[in-house]
């Protein structure tokens, strides 16, 4: 009844938008903001600048006159030792390096979460239990050992090669995300589909696959951004002709040798690192579930 | 009907005893790559490194015992006591700074503003790019004739001097810059998302008791998000050991070597100093030191589950 008599508006009082907290709130989260930004815009305008516009010194203006030579350049005439042909071709070794690591290593993880989730086997556990703490042992202690396996089988140098080495080191985060997601899966549905007379690859393929899409997709976010900014495993095991894009980078960048085009090197930096901010953007939601998946591993 | 199920899975498990190996083979056949990758490749490769860190492997890996004199002469090295305090400087800052800057850009996120999304975006993406990316813009960025050194003493500030690259003092703090850039929002989303699982009530009750904002988050916040800060821990920890890519695209370990890191000794000397021994001796040292940051994560995280 008295809310009858109440007159004005009701409720909590609105905050005041431009409160001293607000200004303070969103003054700090844009001045972050800016340090975040700024290599990316530095990356951009120096990119698109020429080199007697950059001697002139002001990294952060603008481009006084847009030019994208520098992009052509990065990608077809930049020099690496005696080759000249540019980014190009670190851009297709990756490409080859990328679909088929990420097809087999997302295949046989996948695989791997489902028989340790519905077919547990005596064992199956430890092996499991191992494969994750290997997760933890710094790469240093395993990349010699793996340089006498890829010789072994003549893989060595080879593409193949290190597509097996980023199957192997994008197993144990892999197959945790998947003997999550499985387990998580009701039992009677795995139960009913044995009774009616299903085996392992049946289940597998016509119940379980479909069901998890979502965390297919999370996967392959995951390993796209992964095998494309790896440098270590690229140094090691591939050679010159063979090299990733991140390799042949540093290399384009990093030469002693000529006179420094820093245009060319910003234009070859973000030709690298536009394949990871295009999955990044267009995943959005699901980049983050994918590293949160990586970030509980353990 | 689980009583006949569970006899009759009996029966079928006393049949098929002799066979066990044999059973869902299917399963067992799947899992051959993963069992070879834990027992060939971790556990045999690992094991591999450390019985060779104990010989006098050069060129070629061989086993010709020396007993400790790899490690005596890696910490005799001027160049891997260099690499340890760097790595050291480098984790302790890193560490406590992305811890930090993760936490309150979280909180800033957490207190229902507007454009949340636009925000968290700006700070996540880069972690979309690789260490390469990230060092090679930095050392544009930080490039002493054209860079932010030029640009304010272009102002007119003619004796500002900010170049860390080309300083051994100050060359750590360089790599650190960028570092953070790249690794803090990871540590952000994983923050915002402990904080996202912490319940209104509890804000509501510190309210109610005239608490704080700042107050409640460092008293009540701060201790709940307990197994957030550890996975955080864990997380950089791991991270800082693995610190490669950034010191060879951004500092190449100079100027000199001051900015070496025991990755980077590692590599270094398996193949380009064809000093196998020295390498495998100081990836044995790394590897020791991850072993001994995760035992105590481990008691923290599977001994207090099974106390409470």
């Amino acid at each position: 009844m008295a809310d009858l008599t109440m007159t004005g508006p009701r409720g909590p009082k609105p905050k005041k938008r431009f409160s001293r907290a607000n200004i303070f709130l969103y003054g700090t989260l844009i001045v972050v903001s800016m340090y975040y930004l700024l290599p990316l815009y530095v990356m951009v305008v120096t990119s698109l600048k020429g080199m007697p516009e950059i001697r002139m010194g002001n990294v952060f203006g603008p481009p006084l006159e847009i030019t994208f030579e520098p992009w052509v350049k990065a990608w077809s005439e930049a020099c690496t030792g005696v080759n000249c042909d540019g980014l190009s071709r670190g851009f297709w070794n990756s490409v080859q390096i990328l679909i088929p690591s990420v097809v087999l290593s997302i295949a046989i993880a996948s695989v791997n979460g489902y028989a340790l989730s519905n077919w547990k086997f005596k064992g199956s556990e430890v092996f499991f239990t191992i494969l994750i703490l290997g997760a933890f042992i710094p790469y240093q202690t395993m990349i010699y050992p793996i340089v006498i396996l890829l010789r072994e089988i003549g893989l060595m140098g080879d593409l193949g090669g290190l597509v097996l080495v980023h199957t192997i080191f994008g197993m144990p985060i892999l197959t945790l995300l998947f003997r999550n997601y499985f387990a998580s899966v009701p039992e009677e549905l795995f139960k009913a589909a044995r009774v009616d007379g299903a085996g392992f690859w049946r289940i597998y393929f016509q119940i379980m696959l479909p069901m998890a899409l979502p965390i297919f997709v999370v996967a392959i976010i995951l390993q796209v951004t992964g095998i494309w900014n790896d440098f270590l495993f690229g140094v090691i095991y591939t050679k010159p002709a063979t090299y990733p894009m991140t390799v042949q980078l540093n290399n384009i960048v990093n030469s002693v040798q000529g006179i420094k085009e820093y245009n060319v090197n910003m234009a070859a930096t973000l030709l690298t690192g536009l394949v990871p901010l295009v999955i990044y953007f267009a995943s959005g939601k699901l980049f983050v579930r994918g590293i949160a998946a990586g970030a509980v591993k353990g | 009907m689980s009583v006949v199920e569970q006899t009759g899975g009996q029966r079928a498990a006393k049949a098929r005893k002799p066979m066990r190996l044999f059973r869902n083979p299917m399963a067992k056949i799947a899992s051959i790559p993963m069992i070879l990758t834990a027992m060939v490749v971790f556990v045999g490769g690992t094991l591999w490194t450390v019985v060779h860190s104990f010989t006098d492997s050069r060129l070629l890996p061989r086993l010709n015992w020396v007993g400790l004199d790899q490690y005596e002469r890696l910490w005799d090295t001027p160049r891997w006591l260099i690499s340890i305090s760097n790595l050291a400087l480098y984790g302790v800052c890193s560490l406590v700074l992305t811890l930090t800057i993760g936490f309150v850009l979280a909180a800033l996120l957490d207190r229902k503003i507007r454009f949340e999304s636009a925000f968290r975006t700006i700070f996540l993406y880069p972690f979309a790019l690789s260490f390469v990316v990230t060092g090679i813009a930095w050392q544009w960025i930080l490039n002493p004739d054209f860079g932010l050194q030029s640009l304010v003493q272009g102002w007119g500030w003619e004796s500002f001097a900010f170049d860390p690259l080309n300083d051994p003092d100050t060359v750590m703090f360089g790599l650190l810059i960028a570092g953070i850039w790249q690794g803090s929002g990871l540590i952000m989303c994983i923050m915002l998302a402990g904080l996202r699982g912490i319940d209104e009530d509890i804000w509501k009750a510190a309210r109610v008791d005239g608490i704080g904002t700042v107050k409640t988050y460092i008293r009540i916040i701060i201790p709940m998000m307990r197994p957030v800060f550890i996975t955080a821990l864990v997380l950089i920890a791991s991270g800082i050991i693995k610190l490669y890519d950034l010191v060879v695209a951004q500092t190449n370990g100079g100027p000199g070597i001051s900015s070496e890191v025991p990755a980077k000794y590692v590599i270094e000397y398996m193949f380009r100093a064809q000093n196998l021994g020295q390498g495998f001796a100081a990836s044995t040292m790394m590897l020791v030191s991850v072993i001994i940051i995760l035992i105590p994560w481990a008691y923290l995280e599977f001994g207090g589950k099974k106390n409470g």
